[in-house]
């Protein structure tokens, strides 16, 4: 009989496309804005993430996200490389100067300071020129965002000169950082040259970047590194985690996005659902004539758990190919870059079709369930 | 000598409780042959289709008891109840009640498919059966594009593929000219009788008596008159006042 199901679904062409796209723009809505939700949020913490050599970092207690940091002293760096179970650790800067082309196009960008001797934390994924020659005097790396906002127009070339707290930076390299949260220039340098970009004061440590030796817990070795040194240490991942939570808790995105979600939820809930209902409602003389045939209950069950279950799959599968569609290409542009249509929200989305489509059913499945098969003898 | 097809004793239906009790069936005692086309009469709202219903056992009775082929169906579990009005009953509606999605095959077919019967199988035998029927040339066709009567043909297809033993007709020719009818009446006359098996007809169509066998006079939630043809002549018994 499942045929029978698929011609009364099919046959009803407007319902059945109402369905599908009522659906398919559901998902589409909700992954489209989870996954966007979910990149905004990654980008907090992009830089904590793009320095991959990094298993622990180590900041001032006070200090809650990435951007909210607290100077250090450089002993800090010495202090922390006494803690047993520090396989190593290195100093890095993070400052926030405004740099100025010879063009006069200036844009406040984000600075990282490697340490000189490792350059741990160094891009790695690099566009033109290679991040070893960090090691030249005044040398600088830019991201190929940040490069067009400083140069607009202008083809990707190195040689190119900043001017930061007068003092000089030339780009030897372009790279593919991670999209910061806020759409600055990324740039590296040396830690005695990144220094310089910006105003000094008494401290300059931004953390310390631990790698941790073998055969030690990372969570030992922050507790560890906190107990002895009276720093704040956190992994990698933890921190990263830190800064998402931070801009949770004190920005208005979760509320924004979350708005939009329940929207796309509750219209996709709403419209799919109610459509479906009345379609098996206004089915239900036919279903009524199966049943007087002698079609059974679970038969019929059957049958409409295949109905809505097709729409759903059809319906989660244009949504899903047209939230991939939109991030193929968004995520071409600058300003929309690394952020991508990821399997959670897919997976999310999925059980959120799932639940619809089980509570429409649920409610078309009671209805034929406690269908009168008499009433195909009324007119 | 034909044995009863359906017999119902003191048969009884109300809807509601209280103040808004109807009762529908009254205590009706009425016995169908088989081999022999069995045509209900009355007046609209004297209870024929619940009474019909009740038969087919799509409704439950209130009080009574009703034996298809001897056997009291309501005795058995409702699963096997379901299997036993598949297996044994077809019905015409005065609607046709098609599946507008369906083609005249699909549609004449559906009562094997609901027995499990292999779709080519079931589609095979509906052509043939249709075809039979003077629908050869409408197989492929959506009941949309057919006229009353070739749907009340497609319904007649549908209520005999199964070859049921008995088979319950409401109203069948209601939404047909005269001719058209009679041919639907001979249909079921001709492919729906067997000496095991019976055809009951609801109907407020008196020029179609003559088909009839027996002729059972509803009113009022009973049955207050029977006239039955004479065996010798063929003939109509004592005429239905």
């Amino acid at each position: 009989m499942n045929f029978v199901a698929w011609k009364m679904l099919l046959h009803d062409r407007a319902k059945y496309l109402g369905l599908v796209f009522a659906i398919a723009f559901s998902t589409f809505l909700l992954e489209n804005q989870t996954s966007i939700f979910a990149g905004i949020l990654k980008r907090t913490a992009s830089q904590i993430l793009d320095v991959t050599d990094a298993e622990v970092w180590v900041m001032e207690p006070s200090s809650q996200y990435f951007d909210d940091t607290k100077p250090m002293r450089d002993t800090a760096l010495l202090r922390v490389r006494g803690v047993p179970g520090v396989r190593w650790a290195v100093r890095l800067y993070k400052g926030l100067p405004v740099a100025r082309t010879s063009t006069g196009h200036f844009a406040q960008s984000i600075v990282t300071g490697l340490d000189d001797a490792t350059l741990v934390g160094a891009p790695r994924r690099m566009v033109l020129g290679s991040w070893e020659r960090l090691r030249e005097p005044d040398s600088v790396i830019v991201d190929r965002a940040g490069y067009f906002l400083l140069f607009p127009g202008e083809p990707l070339a190195l040689g190119g000169r900043l001017e930061m707290n007068d003092h000089i930076g030339i780009i030897v390299g372009i790279s593919e950082a991670s999209a910061p949260f806020v759409s600055f220039p990324v740039l590296h340098a040396r830690y005695s040259v990144a220094v310089n970009f910006q105003g000094q004061g008494r401290n300059q440590l931004s953390y310390v970047v631990v790698r941790s030796a073998d055969g030690i817990a990372l969570s030992e070795l922050c507790a560890r590194i906190t107990a002895q040194t009276g720093l704040r240490a956190r992994k990698t991942d933890e921190f990263a985690w830190d800064c998402i939570q931070y801009y949770l808790r004190n920005t208005g995105l979760p509320v924004n996005f979350g708005i939009t979600i329940a929207i796309a939820l509750v219209v996709g809930t709403v419209v799919a659902g109610q459509t479906f209902y009345l379609f098996t409602v206004e089915h239900l003389r036919q279903f009524g004539t199966l049943k007087a045939l002698g079609v059974s209950n679970p038969r019929l069950v059957a049958m409409v758990l295949l109905q809505a279950f097709t729409v759903g799959l059809i319906g989660f599968g244009l949504g899903t190919g047209m939230a991939a569609l939109f991030f193929e290409v968004s995520h071409l542009k600058i300003v929309t870059r690394g952020i991508t249509l990821i399997w959670q929200t897919v997976a999310l989305t999925g059980s959120c079709m799932l639940l619809v489509i089980l509570l429409a059913s649920y409610l078309s499945v009671r209805r034929v369930l406690v269908l009168d098969p008499a009433v195909i003898f009324r007119s | 000598m034909n044995t009863p097809a359906v017999r119902c004793q003191n048969l009884q239906k109300h809807f509601g409780e209280g103040d808004t009790r109807i009762e529908v069936l009254r205590g009706v005692d009425f016995t169908a042959m088989a081999g022999q086309l069995t045509f209900l009469l009355g007046p609209s709202g004297c209870g024929k289709t619940t009474f019909l219903s009740v038969i087919a056992d799509l409704l439950e009775c209130s009080g009574g008891v009703v034996k298809l082929f001897g056997r009291d169906i309501r005795s058995v579990p409702a699963a096997e109840r379901v299997r036993f009005r598949r297996a044994n009953l077809g019905f015409v509606f005065q609607q046709c009640n098609l599946l507008p999605s369906l083609t005249a095959t699909e549609n004449a077919a559906v009562p094997l498919l609901a027995a499990g019967a292999r779709r080519r199988d079931a589609f095979d035998r509906a052509r043939e059966l249709l075809t039979r029927l003077g629908l050869g040339d409408r197989l492929d066709t959506l009941p949309s594009r057919l006229s009353g009567g070739q749907q009340q043909r497609v319904a007649t297809a549908r209520a005999l593929i199964h070859q049921p033993r008995l088979i319950l007709c409401d109203e069948p020719t209601a939404a047909l000219d005269h001719r058209a009818g009679e041919a639907v009446m001979e249909l079921l006359a001709a492919a729906g009788l067997a000496p095991d098996r019976a055809v009951i007809v609801v109907t407020h169509d008196t020029r179609l008596l003559h088909f009839a066998h027996s002729i059972a006079k509803m009113d009022d939630g009973r049955i207050v008159e029977v006239a039955t043809r004479d065996p010798v002549s063929n003939q109509p018994g004592p005429a239905l006042s």
